[in-house]
């Protein structure tokens, strides 16, 4: 007998295998991503515009220099960081959840080769692949603007990506749990917009309490930006291990916790 | 290289949800080249029993294997070479027709040249060629059924699993269905599909099996089921009045079975009372041979599910 009593329950808890498939789980949502490009770039492009030229100079005409960088600069690195967490945040959790329940376009993909590994692999590449869309074209715009001006700030298109990961994953993981849309407003409410005020996006992590830096540290945004900031900036670069570390666990994590309820979710 | 097993063998196929038994040891072989009709009222455990073929559900016990290969350890490879339509449409919304297909085929990793190839040849196959362009939203439930046996086909499968393809749908939709279907049966395929509609599994099915309460109470061919559970004619009885229905029991004319205002009598000997009915031109019958839905409703009962 195959079907002893638990064994599959193992096979649930097992560690995520995807395989190619994951690729065209990633061309799909790239391909409906194209179909509406325009309306889409626009708003990447024309958001942090507003921000910069409108925070960055507004505010920049009173602020003068912040962590030794002038405002507009400071205020753009640390935007770039936010940009991947929110944009990977949002497609993790609200899109997926439509495609996985209203859509039920994994049912679909479930009814070929793919497994639910690779949909959550394949989606959580997406997930990161809108957030370095998203923050490479507010680098584009800082640069335009001449916020940013080193050639340093290239090494960010990688960042981005994980830290696109970083936040995928969690919003996967959301995702699966969720049983209405309600729940990603909690989870915008209650993680991503504490994070993008008291991560070091507006100002320095330095200047907030002894106890709230505590918390504050151990966030993912605060390594993304702590990362991403003197890579855009050009200047030199620290702790970028134990960054690049916090958030790979962040996005490893996140994926295999997602993989798990998904696969239990998709799968009955 | 063709395995000699059949397409489908299950053994004490069983599946609980949190306790709730939805298929209680089921033993099927569906046969290479053959289409099998999985027949029984709703909740029966039809879907159960198909998700277990396809690996969304997985097993809670038994044996199981399709196409040779153990389910669900090989299901990446099993799906490979099967194709699906399931009971709820789930086309991709966010794309056109040809679409739908194209990113479907890249599912199976088929290269674009030859998917495109398939796609011109399945939509004139369900005749939607002229729907290429067409967004899922804007499609009539009989066209997104008809995409949905495309989309089934893109990988040119061995094994075709159709949930209640035809359910819901007008009589134009069903009988080109039941054409391309028999054109798939004859090119080589195996189909295996469930119904509510007993005629649709009479015309289609080579053999069949009947589900009720997530087991099989019958299995056969059709012509052998109707043969096993009912007497080959029914005289159905409009109204029948208390004495012609005395008569009937005291004649022993056949097994009585009365719903609403219809009396049904199960007999072997038809011929014998027709022409006793003849006489009282006052009451209206219908004589006509036992057919599957006979067999369905004597064996799951005329009692209303959900
Ligand atoms: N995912 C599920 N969780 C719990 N119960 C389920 C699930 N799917 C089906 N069932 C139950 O299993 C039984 C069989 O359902 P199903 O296989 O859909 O029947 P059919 O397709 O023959 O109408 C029903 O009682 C149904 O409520
Ligand atoms: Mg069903």
């Amino acid at each position: 007998m195959i079907g002893r009593k638990g064994a599959f329950h193992d096979l649930s808890w097992r560690l995520p295998a995807p395989g190619g498939g994951a690729l065209a789980v990633w061309r799909r949502n790239l391909l409906v991503w194209r179909k509406m490009m325009g309306a889409s770039l626009l708003f990447n492009f024309g958001e942090p515009l507003i921000y910069l030229v409108g925070l960055g100079y507004g505010l920049g005409m009173f602020i003068g220099e912040m962590g030794g960088l002038p405002y507009r600069t400071f205020l753009a690195t640390g935007l770039l960081a936010s940009s991947s967490m929110t944009t990977a945040s949002m497609e993790g959790s609200y899109s997926v959840y439509t495609r996985m329940v209203p859509q039920q376009t994994y049912d679909g993909m479930l009814a070929t080769p793919l497994e639910v590994d690779d949909i959550v692999a394949g989606e959580m590449m997406w997930c990161a692949t809108k957030g370095l869309i998203s923050s490479a074209a507010i680098l584009l715009v800082a640069v335009l603007l001449g916020a940013i001006d080193s050639w340093q700030a290239l090494w960010c298109l990688p960042a981005f990506m994980l830290v696109g990961l970083c936040f995928a994953g969690p919003a996967l993981l959301v995702a699966s749990l969720a049983r209405s849309w309600d729940i990603f407003a909690y989870y915008v409410t209650l993680a991503i917009t504490p994070m993008f005020i008291f991560c070091g996006v507006f100002y320095p992590t330095s200047s907030l309490p002894g106890g709230v830096q505590d918390v504050v540290g151990i966030l993912p945004l605060t390594h993304a930006v702590a990362l991403i900031r003197p890579l855009a900036a050009g200047l030199p670069l620290d702790h970028v291990a134990l960054h690049v570390a916090v958030l790979s666990a962040y996005a490893l994590l996140g994926f295999y916790l997602a993989a798990v309820l998904t696969r239990r979710r998709l799968i009955a | 290289m063709h395995s000699p097993d059949p397409v489908i063998l299950a053994r004490g196929l069983c599946k609980n949800f949190n306790g709730l038994a939805a298929v209680r040891g089921i033993d099927l072989d569906v046969r290479r080249g053959v289409c099998f009709g999985l027949l029984g009222p709703n909740g029966a455990g039809k879907t159960t029993t198909l998700k277990m073929f396809l690996g969304q559900c997985h097993k809670s016990g038994g044996e199981l294997r399709v196409l040779g290969m153990a389910m669900p350890q090989q299901g990446r490879k099993i799906r490979r070479r099967m194709g699906v339509v399931p009971q709820a449409d789930n086309l991709d919304p966010d794309f056109t027709v040809y679409e739908n297909l194209l990113v479907y085929a890249s599912y199976f990793g088929i290269a674009r040249p030859l998917a495109r190839e398939r796609i011109d040849e399945l939509l004139d196959f369900v005749g939607l060629s002229d729907r290429a362009a067409t967004h899922i939203g804007e499609l009539s439930g009989g066209m997104k059924r008809r995409l949905s046996v495309a989309r089934a086909l893109i990988n040119d499968p061995e094994l075709l699993i159709l949930d209640e393809p035809t359910t819901g749908l007008d009589p134009q939709v069903r009988h080109l269905l039941w054409t391309r279907l028999r054109e798939l049966k004859r090119s080589g395929k195996t189909l295996l599909l469930t119904t509510h509609y007993m005629e649709e599994a009479e015309r289609l099915c080579d053999e069949l099996a009947i589900m009720d309460h997530g087991r099989i109470i019958a299995q056969g061919s059709p012509r052998a089921v109707i043969r096993q559970f009912v007497e080959p004619d029914v005289i159905e009885i409009q109204g029948c009045p208390p004495p012609l229905h005395a008569g009937l029991t005291a004649a022993n004319a056949g097994r009585l079975e009365i719903f609403g205002e219809t009396t049904y009598v199960y007999t072997a000997d038809a011929q014998a009372l027709a022409l006793c009915l003849k006489q009282s031109p006052e009451i209206s019958y219908l004589h006509r041979p036992a057919n599957l839905e006979d067999v369905f409703l004597k064996l799951t009962g005329r009692d209303l599910r959900e």
